[in-house]
């Protein structure tokens, strides 16, 4: 899919220059499949749809700030976008064939009209509110944030975090115990913390003293910690639901003047202390990772450990702890699901969310900030589903929740391409 | 994570390098040195690693057991009055979980005669079946250098195509089984290679590929199951296929009296397949040239890019398989969307036991089939939750896959040393450089 175009410039007297040109037509074409996707959904099969009119509901009713609803001819909409969307392509296609790479922002540009005319077709006749889609999309993706955090941490030290899954678990479940416990959601915060250290302990152990294949331990470390969960809820929790399942759960914490932000601001800024922990979080670990001399250790070791050697970094302790502190985070990711949302603990109630944290790190690219814009993005489709479901759509409601998943691997395959992991990834640093 | 994603490696073992003897006693020495190098290989050896670890497992499960057993926590209050109430109230909570799980996955003692009390082993190879096929899947993929996690989505299209022409389509008996199970095949092999040909073309990860496929095909697949004239039973609301027709289900192996059925013969070909594949074929070298490192794969002239496709066309149909093997043999009277009953993902655990070797595998399946059917009896027989198997199951993979750690447990020595007692004296001057 890439051509390699040889231009050689002789010029009089001069040694020839040749300049190659490496062209990449992966975005043209995944932009042109959306483009002819779209005409074929919005305006082949929204045609019965004139006359008709989308809605957008901008505020909720406790709003300080009151936006009108926005009302969009369903039909037009399809068409206008479509438009632009064809008008995009076509402008990819010319920027590939002049040798320029595709913008980054013409393809998030693309996205978001593809985006408006899908919600407007999918909304014919009907309301979607907006402020209701980027709350909900916050409360799915604070798991997969932490979790993607957690895996980027480990990862880039140079041990691969499958174990992901079973972090976010046994976060959840030591949350719930111990919030039931003593009553106090904090210390069921640091439970959870304490937990995913634990099962990153296992892996650090026995990827980094035992040599063992890190896949291996990540994959069955998640089947260790969902069958010790299961076991003891059927055992210990479900009996002593009232004594053990019942966790206080963090109140709801409204940011003064933030939280009033039209249509962004409930979905920011009225949420708990785990949410506003993980914006922390992210802002720390990317500041951390790439401009303090941890995170350059951290780099180093997992990209070249006999370099980091060399210079005196002891690497498979610093591995060692990167991966406790990466299971750290994770596990606030699992509080969440039980002192956040949910509000007790149930068998497997991570429900795969740990893989999709760890494609989120691979969509990601290793990169904290890109990693937590690829878990908004699957916390976006995910209630993306919900919010149709709600409303009804024109479409069986199956291929509307496949959608999101086809996107990514459109995404994956067309945009992002063959990402690189770090260099050390996955590999054990013998002496 | 492509590079780390490697098959299984060699036991880590291994890593410990064996310590030179260059000057070897001889003599009548050499007899007896031999015999207890002998002897330390074997009890340091892989066979003994793994009855060990299998062994160490199942005390941890115990230990589980015992300690959530209410009996247990009662006779525990009063532990120093009368102590001997205690290890009573263990060991029988213990003995009767074990034994349970025993006599539900091998022999059962209850039951009159040898044909009733053999019943739970054919059980165990039943349970075994599909997870054998899906752990070949994952151990060739693994072989190649892929991590499959899509076990789920080719099972569930292997099992609607497979389960669609036994359903609607009309064919003599004999070959219409043959014809439902290349459908399934070429219904999962498909579901695969979309994976191997992104990833060839694109260089799409795989693993980020197939968990989004799992997705998309459980979806698929339960719009099918829920719109009539498709895979809905005509007449009925419910999600759920109407049953096999007769012509296209394996026929029961032992009699209609025992649930195991002719799929595990597909299941003992395709391991024969998959051993011949890796070991003997042309194919088979070049996936294991590109697992063992891609880039010099490339440099010998090995296409890696096909290889990929190739690969991933026959994990999914092995995956396919185990799919199959659900709608003709185990569930053959209609099926929902839950027929993969986590098989997709158990797989993996049993690709890694059986560290994808294909009779590694077939015996890692047929373990964790024995814990399935045992683990069934033991939650009806002793009230002890099935979830202790899972606990077992990834426990034993996790000690097979660290040999240190099971050596330093029982302090067994390192294959391939000699005894502490015994230092080697270095005769040798050392020269430098």
């Amino acid at each position: 899919m890439s051509t390699i175009t040889q231009t050689v410039q002789p010029s009089q007297g001069q040694p020839a220059l040749s300049t190659v040109v490496l062209r990449s037509w992966k975005a043209a074409i995944a932009l042109s499949i959306f483009a002819v996707l779209g005409l074929l959904i919005f305006v082949l099969l929204g045609v019965d749809t004139q006359g008709q009119v989308s809605t957008f509901r901008l505020s909720q009713s406790r709003d300080l700030i009151q936006l009108p609803d926005l009302v969009l001819p369903t039909f037009v909409t399809a068409v206008v976008s479509s438009i632009l969307l064809f008008a995009m392509a076509a402008w990819s296609i010319w920027i590939t064939t002049h040798s320029r790479k595709v913008p980054l922002w013409l393809v998030v540009v693309f996205a978001v009209v593809f985006m408006i005319g899908f919600l407007t077709w999918a909304a014919a006749g009907s309301t979607i509110p907006v402020p209701g889609l980027f709350v909900g999309t916050i409360t799915l993706s604070v798991p997969l944030i932490f979790g993607a955090l957690g895996g980027v941490i480990s990862e880039r030290s140079g041990v691969v975090n499958v174990a992901i899954e079973g972090q976010l678990l046994a976060g959840a479940f030591s949350s719930a115990v111990v919030a039931s416990i003593t009553g106090n959601p904090y210390l069921g915060l640091v439970a959870a913390a304490i937990a995913g250290v634990l099962v990153s302990f296992v892996l650090a152990a026995f990827s980094i003293k035992y040599l063992v294949d890190q896949v291996i331990v990540g994959v069955v470390l998640n089947v260790l910690v969902i069958g010790l969960t299961s076991f003891f809820f059927s055992q210990l929790l479900s009996p002593n639901a009232a004594a053990l399942n019942t966790p206080e759960r963090f109140p709801r914490i409204n940011i003064p003047l933030l939280s009033e932000i039209p249509i962004l601001g409930p979905a920011l800024f009225r949420q708990t202390f785990i949410v506003y922990f993980m914006y922390v979080a992210v802002a720390v670990i990317y500041f951390g990772l790439f401009h303090t001399k941890w995170g350059l250790r951290l780099r180093s070791v997992g990209e070249h450990p006999k370099a980091a050697d060399t210079v005196g970094i002891n690497v498979n302790g610093t591995r060692f702890w990167n991966v406790s502190l990466a299971g750290a985070i994770v596990g606030f990711g699992g509080a969440y699901f039980t002192l956040g949302s949910v509000g007790a603990f149930n068998k497997e109630m991570t429900a795969g969310l740990g893989f999709i944290a760890l494609a989120a790190v691979i969509f990601g690219r290793w990169d904290p900030l890109k990693a937590t814009l690829a878990a908004l993005l699957f916390g976006f489709a995910s209630n993306l589903q919900n919010v149709l479901s709600i409303i009804g759509s024109p479409v069986p409601s199956e291929f509307m929740l496949m959608l999101p998943y086809v996107v990514t691997i459109f995404a994956v395959a067309g945009l992002v391409g063959r990402s690189r992991p770090p260099a050390a990834d996955g590999k054990p640093y013998i002496k | 994570m492509s590079d780390s994603t490697r098959p299984p490696a060699e036991p880590a073992g291994a890593v410990a390098a064996p310590a030179d003897h260059p000057d070897a006693p001889r003599g009548q020495d050499a007899g007896s040195e031999r015999w207890s190098q002998a002897m330390r290989d074997i009890v340091g050896g892989s066979a003994a690693i793994s009855v060990l670890a299998v062994f160490l497992a199942l005390v941890v499960g115990a230990i589980l057991i015992a300690l959530t057993d209410e009996p247990v926590q009662k006779a525990s209050g009063y532990l120093f009055a009368r102590p001997g109430d205690m290890f009573a109230a263990v060991w029988d909570s213990v003995s009767g979980a074990y034994s349970a799980l025993f006599q539900g996955s091998i022999y059962n003692f209850r039951r009159p005669g040898f044909a009733a009390g053999i019943r739970p082993l054919t059980e165990t190879l039943t349970f075994a079946t599909p997870l054998i096929a899906a752990g070949l899947g994952v151990g060739l993929a693994f072989r190649v250098g892929m991590f499959n996690i899509g076990g789920r989505g080719q099972m569930l299209i292997a099992a609607a195509s497979a389960g669609w022409v036994a359903f609607a389509v009309d064919l003599p008996a004999g070959i219409h089984l043959i014809v439902a199970v290349l459908a399934g095949l070429v219904g999962g092999a498909l579901w695969g290679g979309i994976v191997g040909l992104l990833k060839a073309r694109t260089g799409a990860h795989e693993v980020i590929v197939t968990i989004m496929l799992n997705f998309v095909a459980l979806y698929l697949v339960s719009y099918l199951l829920r719109t009539p004239g498709l895979l809905q039973e005509p007449g009925s609301s419910n999600p759920q296929t109407p049953p096999m027709k007769p012509t296209a289900v394996f026929p029961d192996l032992l009699g209609p009296t025992y649930n195991l059925h002719a799929g595990f013969l597909t299941v003992v070909a395709a391991t024969v397949f998959v051993w011949w594949l890796l070991s003997r074929s042309n194919l088979g070298f070049q996936f294991r040239a590109v697992g063992e490192n891609p880039n010099a794969a490339r440099v010998a002239g090995i296409n890696v890019q096909s290889v990929y496709v190739s690969a991933m066309l026959i994990s999914g149909g092995l995956v396919g398989l185990a799919g199959i093997n659900q709608v003709l043999g185990t569930v053959t009277t209609g099926f929902g969307a839950g027929i993969d009953a986590n098989i997709g993902f158990d797989a993996i655990t049993v690709a890694l036991l059986g560290r994808s070797r294909p009779w590694g595998i077939f015996f890692a399946g047929v373990l964790f089939g024995a814990f399935k059917a045992g683990g069934f009896s033991m939650q009806a027989a002793e009230g002890v939750p099935i979830d202790i198997v899972l606990v077992v199951q990834s426990l034993i993979v996790l000690f097979i896959a660290a040999p240190p750690l099971v050596r330093a447990i029982f302090r067994l020595p390192t294959p391939g040393t000699k005894p502490r007692s015994r230092p080697t004296v270095v005769k040798k001057e050392v020269t430098a450089g």
